[in-house]
């Protein structure tokens, strides 16, 4: 069955195809009920329905009433002249989202990254360092140029911000290539269970 | 809003706080065993983050005030919207669909907020050209705000009547699952333009490659670091990091978010000072001023 399944999937590679079709539409119907169940009890029972009514000496913890009210909201889109209340939850998960985050983000994005960035630009004795520095402060500049918006990127400005994505396009080659190699070893996982643990042929 | 309305919020509001005024007195009359509470009110080691975020946010709320009182707040044109409109001038030539991928994170992901806000706008510019526009998502919740920015789109452009709900469609909450289904999506309707913009993982290659595959333009955006490099490549047009988000405010005139943007652009020149101060002080052996940007 995953070879089948495995092989239906790769046939894409060749065109689209009734194999692919069937493949897709598998797993996308079993992934749909899957979640579903999956969803229903790590949720609803695991964290509602338990919370709500435990079992015998454990205190009944009504604070869960809260996410299952906003649950509940957000399913009257089915009543089509009450649905607007289903903003609420939605608001709810945007705004409490952002404020959870927001501390964090400005810890490991602002803070944590401008302090990384003020570096010496001459290492004594070490010129590997002093050009590591250099680049990186010089990158960094650069890049935050090209993302300033008030300003049209014209002139040097201009030219500072192409040196920019210079910068970026430099860094995503580099990235590119890391990514495939770990997409390169999810392909050797689906030849080795090809050609290992069905085939038989590599042992 | 209506008196019945205000009425509905008015009664559920009630019900609310008193629902939440019953679990406090519950959880105080019976807090639970065994956890040690620790309340700080102000943790002094952040005080930095504190004055930082102060200044951005009182930055952000003087720049939103002044767009309410319609001053005009420059922000410059982002090529990638220019290549949107293209891919659904492109599409309209065609009389082929357009498709909008809204990447597959949740409403609580800032990516899908700013994909909903251009999905609204695109939404628009298709109604007038009469062509299909198709929006296939992964999360749940993102549906029904899905379905109000396309339906917001089209009444924008006086053509509610152009507007298909049934195009607005739920695919599989399993990420590859997605991925195949909107693979297919590609190759059996062949949409003459694909936009992927908001939150996208490793099925960012699979969807820009097959895309490409099709010979569709395709204008990609995404926040996400390690897949852009996928839509550099694939993509005829990319909006990387915060040019997604910037294109939203551009788009939609919106003060809160032009105040936004235009704040988070004094805070990048804030840094940048900071940078450079902060490099000529540590070149020279200077080192207080680092020790400001360090959190605990």
């Amino acid at each position: 069955m995953g070879a089948f399944l495995t092989l239906g999937i790769i046939s894409f590679l060749y065109k689209d195809n009734p194999w692919y079709k069937f493949c897709e539409a598998l797993f996308v119907g079993i992934s749909a009920g899957y979640w579903f169940c999956t969803v229903f009890w790590s949720q609803f029972v695991a964290k509602l329905w338990d919370n709500i009514y435990p079992t015998a000496g454990q205190p009944r913890q009504y604070v869960y009433l809260v996410g299952g009210i906003l649950g509940l909201m957000m399913l009257l889109r089915l009543v089509p002249k009450i649905g607007w209340f289903s903003r609420w939850p939605l608001a709810f998960v945007v705004g409490g989202t952002a404020g959870a985050y927001l501390i964090g983000y400005a810890l490991s994005n602002g803070m944590k990254q401008v302090k990384s960035t003020i570096l010496p630009l001459w290492v004594s004795g070490n010129l590997n360092a002093t050009v590591g520095n250099i680049i990186l402060v010089v990158g960094t500049f650069c890049g935050l140029i090209y993302f300033f918006f008030s300003k049209e990127q014209k002139g040097t400005y201009g030219k500072v911000a192409k040196l920019g994505i210079f910068f970026l396009m430099i860094t995503f080659g580099a990235s590119f290539g890391y990514t495939v190699m770990a997409r390169m070893s999810l392909l050797i996982g689906r030849m080795d269970f090809l050609f290992g643990t069905w085939l038989g042929l590599i042992k | 809003m209506n008196n019945r309305k205000i009425s509905l919020v008015i009664l559920i509001s009630a019900i609310w706080l008193t629902l939440c005024s019953q679990i406090l007195l519950a959880q105080e009359a019976a807090p639970p065993t065994g956890t040690k509470f620790d309340y700080h009110w102000f943790d002094t080691n952040r005080l930095n983050v504190f004055i930082t975020l102060a200044i951005v946010f009182s930055a952000i709320l003087w720049f939103i005030a002044r767009a309410k009182k319609g001053k005009s707040l420059f922000i410059r044109r982002i090529a990638g919207l220019d290549a949107i409109e293209e891919a659904v001038g492109r599409a309209t030539e065609m009389g082929k669909s357009v498709l909008y991928i809204p990447g597959i994170h949740d409403m609580n992901d800032i990516q899908t907020v700013a994909s909903m806000i251009i999905l609204g706008n695109v939404a628009k510019t298709i109604a007038r050209y009469d062509i299909p526009l198709i929006v296939p998502i992964r999360q749940p919740f993102v549906v029904p705000v899905a379905e109000e920015a396309v339906r917001q789109g089209y009444l924008s452009a006086g053509r509610p009547d152009a507007f298909m709900k049934d195009n607005i469609r739920f695919i599989s909450d399993e990420q590859f699952a997605y991925a195949a289904a909107v693979n297919g999506i590609m190759l059996r309707e062949r949409p003459a333009a694909n936009l992927l913009l908001g939150s996208f993982y490793a099925e960012s290659l699979l969807l820009a490659e097959t895309g490409a595959s099709t010979g569709a333009i395709q204008v990609a955006g995404t926040a996400n670091i390690h897949q852009l490099p996928f839509f550099v490549v694939a993509c005829d047009y990319t909006l990387i990091g915060e040019e997604l988000f910037a294109a939203s405010a551009y788009l939609s005139r919106e003060p809160k978010l032009l105040g936004s943007l235009k704040g988070s652009d004094l805070a990048k020149a804030l840094i940048v000072l900071a940078i450079i101060i902060g490099t000529i002080l540590e070149t020279i052996g200077v080192k207080w001023f680092t020790k400001l940007f360090v959190v605990q």
